[in-house]
Formats: C-alpha cells, sequence, structure tokens
C-alpha cells in the first residue's frame, strides 16, 4: 500500500514537472497569482470566457474565476454598480451608461449575426425591405419569395439578448417584429427550432452557425468571418467587456490575455474573429 | 392549555414547540413579506395607470406599454387545457388502481411508477417534447408546433401523477367497513366506485385537483420551451402564447433599471394571486367538507 502511495506521488511529481515549463512559456503572467475574479454578462461571450478561464486556473490553481450569463443588460449593470470585475456585453454600452458608471471598454471580438432558414428551404438571400416585411408579418408564406407553399414561421429572440439588438437595429432597421412571432430564449434554442421546422426564419450568431441551419444572404452578401472582418456584411456587432475605472489585478491580466495569440486562437476557435480595442 | 398536561413536560418539549411555533410563524412571515415586496416593486407601475391598464395594454416595452394581458390569458388557457386533459385521465387512473377494478398485481407495479413520474424534472419532459411532440403536431395539424397545444399536453402529464396519487389517498382514506357493507349487498367494484367512493372522496378529489392546477400555472420551464413565446394573445391551440411564468423568465435578464425589469414585479403578483384564489378556494372545499362530515 505505502510502495503504491509512493508511485503515485512520484508520478504526479513528475508529470507536473514535465507539465510546467510548457505551461510556462505560454502565458506568464499568471503564474503564482491567487484571487477571485467575477464575470456576468452577455451569453455569447461565455464559451471564450469560460476556456480563458480553464486555461488560467489551470496554470494557476489559487486563481479562482466566476462566470455567469445574464444578458447585455445585466452585464454593463452589474459592473458598473460593483457587483462584478467585468462585465460582457454584446452591444456597445449607451454614452450614458459608460460617463455615468465610469466603464473602461475592451473590445475584442467581431460577430454577425445571420439570418438562418431550414436546410430544406430553397429562398437563398432576402434584402431589407423583404425581410422587414417578413418580420412585420406582411409577406406570410415562402411562396411569395419563390419558395414552397408554406407558411412561415417567425422566430426572434427576448429582449435582454443583445443578438436581437444588432438585428433590430442593423437588419430590420428597427422595424416592428410581429406579435405572433416566437420567442426562444438562446441562440442554442433557436438553432433547435430552425433545424425541426421547414418554414423557419430566425436569426443566430455567426458563431453558431452549423449544417443543420442555412444562413442567408442578406442584401446580397453571405454572412462569414470574411465577410464581417471586410465590413461587407452589414449585421455585425463587437463583443465588449467592460470595467469599472481603468482594469487592474486579474481583470486587467485577464482582459489583457484575450489580446495575446493564445487569446486570440480561442476566440477563432469559437467562431468570432478577434478584434483590437475601438 | 398547558397547565392541564399529564405528565408534566420537561424542558426539551417545550423547546420543540417553541422551534416549530417559530417554524410557522417564519415561513408565515415570509410569504407576507413575499407579497409585500412584489406590491413595493411593482408600485411605479401600478400608480402610472393602475392595474387595470397593465391587463389592456399590448406589451410594447419601446413605447412604454407594458401589458400582460396575453401572458394572463395564455397562462389561463394552458394551465385550463392542462387540467381538462388530466383530470379525467387521472381519475381513472386512480379509480381503476383503488376501486378493485385492477388486479391486485398490476396496482403494486403501477403505482410506483406514478410516484416515479412526479420526480421527474420538468426540463426533461420539455427536452423531449421539443424532438419528439413538437415536430409531431407541425406534421398532424400544421403551424410550427411550438402550441398552446403542446405545452398544455405536456403540462397534462406533468401534473397527472400529482393527481392520481391525490386521488388515490383520497379513494383509500374511505373507511373499508363502508366497502364491506357495499361487498355484503353484492355490489360490483363499478357500483362502489360511482355511489361510495366517488362521493365520499369529493374533497380529496377537489384538493388534487385545485394543487395540479396551481403547478399547472406555476411551471416555468415546459411553457419556455414549448408554448412558442409570443406574444399575441392566443387566438387558437395550434397557436403560440406566453405564459407568465415564461415571462419572467424572458424578461428578467434585461437590465435591472429599465420599467420592463419592474413590470415582471407586477406579473409576480399576479402569479402570486392566482395561486392564493386557489388555495383559498380547495380549503374552502376542504374544511366545508370536513365540517358536514
Amino acid at each position: 500500500m505505502r510502495c503504491i502511495q509512493k508511485i503515485f506521488i512520484l508520478s504526479c511529481l513528475s508529470v507536473s514537472l514535465l507539465v510546467a515549463p510548457v505551461h510556462a512559456g505560454e502565458n506568464p503572467s499568471f503564474r503564482g497569482k491567487s484571487g477571485t475574479l467575477q464575470i456576468a454578462g452577455g451569453t455569447a461571450h461565455i464559451p471564450v470566457m469560460r476556456d480563458l478561464a480553464r486555461v488560467i486556473m489551470t496554470e494557476a490553481p489559487s486563481v479562482r474565476i466566476a462566470i455567469a450569463g445574464g444578458g447585455s443588460g445585466v452585464g454593463i449593470q452589474k459592473v458598473g454598480e460593483g457587483l462584478v470585475d467585468i462585465g460582457n456585453s454584446g452591444r456597445r454600452p449607451t454614452d450614458r451608461e459608460i460617463e455615468s458608471y465610469g466603464l473602461v471598454l475592451y473590445r475584442w471580438a467581431l460577430d454577425g449575426v445571420a439570418l438562418a432558414v431550414h436546410p430544406s428551404n430553397p429562398v437563398g438571400s432576402v434584402d431589407v425591405a423583404t425581410l422587414s416585411a417578413i418580420y412585420k408579418g406582411e409577406i406570410r408564406n415562402w411562396k411569395e419569395l419563390g419558395g414552397p407553399d408554406r407558411t412561415i414561421t417567425l422566430y426572434t429572440r427576448d429582449a435582454a439578448s443583445g443578438t436581437r439588438e444588432v438585428f433590430w437595429t442593423k437588419a430590420l432597421q428597427k422595424g416592428a417584429i410581429a406579435e405572433t412571432a416566437h420567442v426562444v430564449a438562446s441562440n442554442g434554442a433557436m438553432k433547435t427550432a430552425i433545424t425541426q421546422d421547414p418554414g423557419a426564419i430566425g436569426y443566430v450568431s455567426v458563431g453558431h452557425l452549423e449544417p443543420g441551419i442555412k444562413a442567408l444572404a442578406f442584401e446580397g452578401v453571405m454572412p462569414g468571418v470574411d465577410t464581417v472582418l471586410s465590413g461587407a456584411y452589414p449585421v455585425s456587432r463587437g463583443l465588449y467587456s467592460s470595467t469599472k475605472g481603468e482594469a487592474t489585478g486579474l481583470a486587467a491580466d485577464f482582459l489583457n490575455y484575450l489580446y495575446t495569440p493564445e487569446g486570440q486562437a480561442i476566440i477563432r476557435e469559437k467562431g468570432f474573429i478577434p478584434a483590437g480595442r475601438d | 392549555m398547558g397547565q392541564y398536561c399529564f405528565p408534566p413536560k420537561d424542558k426539551r418539549e417545550t423547546l420543540f414547540q417553541y422551534f416549530c411555533g417559530f417554524s410557522a410563524y417564519f415561513t408565515y412571515c415570509l410569504v407576507l413579506l413575499l407579497f409585500g415586496f412584489f406590491l413595493f416593486f411593482a408600485y411605479p407601475l401600478l400608480k402610472s395607470g393602475g392595474y387595470f391598464l397593465l391587463l389592456v395594454t399590448p406589451w410594447q416595452p419601446l413605447a412604454g406599454n407594458y401589458g400582460i394581458g396575453p401572458m394572463i390569458a395564455g397562462t389561463a388557457v394552458i394551465s385550463l387545457l392542462a387540467v381538462c386533459l388530466a383530470f379525467p385521465v387521472s381519475l381513472g387512473a386512480a379509480a381503476f388502481c383503488e376501486a378493485g377494478l385492477a388486479p391486485r398485481n398490476l396496482v403494486r407495479w403501477v403505482r410506483p411508477v406514478f410516484q416515479l413520474m412526479t420526480g421527474i424534472p420538468t426540463v426533461v419532459y420539455g427536452f423531449l417534447a421539443v424532438f419528439l411532440l413538437v415536430p409531431f403536431l407541425r406534421k398532424a395539424i400544421g403551424g410550427s408546433g411550438f402550441s398552446v397545444l403542446a405545452a398544455s399536453l405536456m403540462l397534462a402529464l406533468l401534473i397527472a401523477p400529482t393527481m392520481i396519487l391525490f386521488f388515490s389517498d383520497a379513494f383509500r382514506a374511505v373507511p373499508g367497513e363502508h366497502l364491506r357493507v357495499m361487498t355484503a349487498m353484492g355490489a360490483h367494484p363499478e357500483e362502489k366506485l360511482v355511489f361510495l367512493l366517488l362521493p365520499q372522496a369529493r374533497s380529496g378529489i377537489v384538493a388534487g385537483l385545485l394543487l395540479a392546477a396551481g403547478r399547472a400555472v406555476g411551471d416555468t420551464l415546459i411553457a419556455l420551451m414549448l408554448a412558442g413565446n409570443s406574444l399575441a394573445f392566443p387566438s387558437s391551440l395550434t397557436e403560440p402564447a406566453r405564459t407568465l411564468t415564461g415571462h419572467i423568465a424572458l424578461v428578467m435578464a434585461s437590465d435591472t433599471q429599465s420599467p420592463e425589469f419592474r413590470s415582471i414585479f407586477a406579473c409576480g403578483l399576479t402569479l402570486y394571486l392566482i395561486t392564493t384564489l386557489l388555495i383559498f378556494f380547495c380549503r374552502r372545499v376542504v374544511v366545508s367538507e370536513r365540517g358536514k362530515g
């Protein structure tokens, strides 16, 4: 028994010795640090934040990072009230919010919001006028757009969604959304709904596009990493993180990590486009 | 009453009594506090136009309208339909198991299943229904499948086990002598059910019905996942609708400074009142029955 324990401890030690130098080269800033970091807000950010936190906490086990959702509005409000260290938002905080809370912004990625339909739908593109008419409930059948004779099912997101905010401002030009539109609570729920419903039209973050749903070209431009990057695809937004006042300590280290090559690799891996501060 | 106690109470007993009393009052106060809390936070909205305005205006946060009428209608339609679907089935199932209509062995196997069903989390029902029931309804009756009907069907499945167990207990509470008397008179199980068990178990049946209705009104995830959450008044069973609970879940994530956020306290208040009314009605029935007996 004793012997097995010894072997176990020895092997653990040797593994940690093997691993340590590899990590040391990646990002020296977290080694030996401790403390807690609270993050809340936009749900689009969570995949990137979670991966980053995992990397950091592996490297510095005494650092605790808690990540919560809640939506863009909640993120801005919580960081402004000093309840969390970093507040995420899928929109730029308004000038009033920045001023009254004393927020400092970090924009670290670009994200497009793509129109999506069921893969069996032959319709391939829409323009601003058609889209507004669809979402107002004036065009009710895919037949009118050259598709099959099938009722259009509208899907939209809840009021707290940053994705909805961008879609509504930039694609619908702040036009009305019919009261009969289905409301889903997340990008994931939107994907599930569209995958199943041949008559569906909805919108998801470009990072969430997958074979089960078909992206529509909007004003002749297909949504994608390159078109969002070049600015050709208009329905896009920055992903922001904010701190109350200039970031200090762990929060500053965490946010700076987003701009390192490792951080940018994670951002890219999650389907977003790494961006510099604006 | 303490002075008549015999043998005299020891200290631990008194302590325990105080503890129980404290628990009861504490819970009581919490519930009252909750009501005050809702009132306090909903007050700014209630003040600006009265509760009535909330019922008649549409939900247009951008235009400053925070009506919850469609959600109240959605809640009413969905939970009423669920109760109407579940009640006869549950009554039948309970009667089948408890009134001597089913073979003993079968009952021994079926009752634990009902007990198990009460413990299944609603999110599991919702998740399964999204992939099985919704596509089925879409093919069978058209629309998107996310509809009043989908939510009601799953809610019915959710509340049925509660009802069945309640009804079963009510049937079991009927004194065995009465049953034996009827058996001696040569009554069939069906006759025992109709002329003895059902009338005797009436208060238990009503109590189970109302509690299940309360559960249907209060459930959030099934409505959120299956009802479609549209803002329009429910116009048909195949159309989507939004319930008060689903509405709270959808709006709660928004900016806590906004009037939208405040309006969900009005929703909470409404749900509180609906539940209070249900419980009040439930107690009235049970108490008046007991008085008669």
